[in-house]
């Protein structure tokens, strides 16, 4: 189980590792990361392969709306792993 | 003996740098092989060669930039009578060197570039057989030229002969003309993609007489089949709705030969298949389209995993040569980025450019009853001079029945 800082430093992780332009300091938490970053359908789709190979969680096309920002996006896999383990 | 000469990797493209060799004389290549590294002034692309053979020399050194058509380096065939390399050993009778001038002298530092080399012509030459690649090689290695014995084609001295017979203890100085070529700052690309770009659709609008179409695609049966299909699929085996919409394009492509190919030297010449080109939008700004070849052959797998393959190459810079110079008709997304719907400007020599706009929840009439679709903005700009808005309709039209039938895409 990681904590959430660790979710969080992952998923900056593998946004740069996609968008390898971008300022890992300067992502706004609460704005969308596909307008603030110019993420097109394709990165996203990429940043969600890496997440699912890096941690194991599976995430439906569905829920692609709950990653939007990165703070939607940490809760989002920290809420995924508790239930994975709580199953 | 055969020529392999800087391609035209794009309209846009009127010469290129070579910023590295994969190959070197002596070494067997074959028909689609990628044998260098150029710099056109929009992105760095892995060059393959048409032709398989043994390279028998460079004639173009790394950084020096020469305009398309220049002759980059040749080849003999490989069952062909090879040049001997000349192993160290005693060396071959020297060819006598009449007057040879002292070449340091000749090549100075500051020296402008050589000219672009040609490919000397064959037969009996009584002078000193030397590529200006070698005679470069020799004026920065301080060798004298007739102290050489060529291994090239007739006993012509190449660099590599040059390297051999260099033993001077010092390191070669510094040449002009091979000032890194990868020096070229970020600001520099952009500023010369935009002037590429700028030139291309400054042509385009100028010699292409566009006329424009758009159609309202209702995509919920394509959008419901996705979903499905995706449930079923691991994550990285999903598919965007942009393969949908790139595969009823070459499906529709295929059946509509005028909107696929070129307009050049004043007549129409259709693709030799749909070659589709995919406009890739580069971070930090500027665009290329480079092609996914057979298109309307793949699978959508096959294009999912074609068109992600060509975005991370094209962000990477290395792309290659092939996709560069054929795609056939190009596909514009714009959608992606929340527009409604984009007039595209047509790549020239192409004649036509497909655009979507983004997939949106819109109220849509059926059979009387209104209800709420997705739906897409399609549209066309196609050239006047290869084809009529007739057509033009047709093949929108076309594109509209293949994404009601998801499942045949």
């Amino acid at each position: 189980m990681s904590t959430e800082q660790d979710l969080r430093a992952l998923v900056i992780s593998v946004v740069c590792q996609i968008a390898p332009d971008v300022d890992p300091a300067a992502v706004d938490p609460d704005a969308a990361l596909a307008e603030q970053l110019d993420i097109d359908s394709m990165d996203f789709l990429n940043i969600v392969v890496e997440i699912n190979a890096r941690t194991g969680i599976d995430i439906p096309e569905r829920d692609y709306p709950k990653l939007s920002t990165l703070n939607d996006a940490v809760s989002y896999l920290a809420e995924a792993q508790k239930q994975a383990a709580g199953a | 003996m055969s020529d392999f000469v800087m391609p035209s990797l794009g309209a846009d493209m009127d010469a290129g740098t070579v910023l590295e060799w994969y190959v070197k004389p002596g070494d067997t290549v074959k028909r689609g092989d990628i044998v260098a590294l150029v710099d056109t002034s929009k992105a760095e692309i892995e060059v393959e060669i048409f032709e398989g053979g043994v390279i028998d020399e460079l004639l173009v050194p790394v950084g020096e930039r020469v305009p398309v058509g220049t002759v980059l380096a040749t080849l003999h065939p490989v069952d062909a009578e090879a040049p001997v390399p000349v192993p160290v050993g005693p060396p071959a009778p020297p060819t006598p060197a009449p007057s040879a001038p002292p070449i340091a002298v000749t090549a100075p530092p500051t020296a402008p570039p050589a000219p672009v080399p040609v490919a000397a012509p064959a037969g009996t030459n009584h002078r000193l057989r030397v590529s200006p690649l070698a005679r470069r090689a020799a004026a920065g290695l301080g060798v004298d030229l007739s102290e050489v014995a060529g291994s090239g084609p007739n006993g012509a001295i190449t660099r590599a002969d040059v390297e051999r017979a260099h033993t001077g203890p010092e390191p070669p100085p510094p040449v002009q003309a091979l000032v890194p070529a990868r020096a070229r700052e970020p600001g520099d690309r952009q500023a010369a993609m935009r002037d590429a770009i700028g030139a291309l659709m400054a042509r385009s609008k100028r010699e292409i007489p566009h006329y424009y179409l758009q159609l309202e695609i209702d995509m919920g049966r394509a959008i419901d089949w996705l979903r499905d299909s995706n449930l079923q699929r691991p994550v990285n085996e999903r598919l965007l709705p942009s393969i949908l919409l790139l595969s009823a394009v070459a499906r529709a492509a295929a059946e509509m030969p005028e909107m696929n190919g070129f307009w050049t030297d004043g007549a129409f010449r259709p693709g030799d298949g749909v070659h589709l080109g995919v406009a890739v939008s580069l971070r930090g700004g500027g665009l290329i389209a480079p092609a996914l070849h057979d298109a309307d052959k793949k699978s959508l797998d096959e294009i999912m995993a074609g068109v992600r393959d060509l975005v991370q190459r094209a962000r990477a810079g290395r792309l290659r040569s092939s996709e560069m110079s054929d795609p056939t008709l190009t596909v514009t997304n714009l959608g992606e980025r929340g527009v409604d719907l984009v007039h595209g400007v047509i790549y020239p020599p192409q004649v036509a450019l497909v655009g979507f706009g983004a997939v949106r929840e819109r109220p849509w009439a059926v059979d009387g009853m209104l209800g709420v679709r997705p739906i897409v903005v399609a549209t066309l700009a196609a050239d006047h001079r290869a084809s009529d808005g007739h057509a033009g309709g047709r093949f929108l039209t076309l594109i509209d029945r293949r994404l009601q039938e998801p499942e045949n895409l």
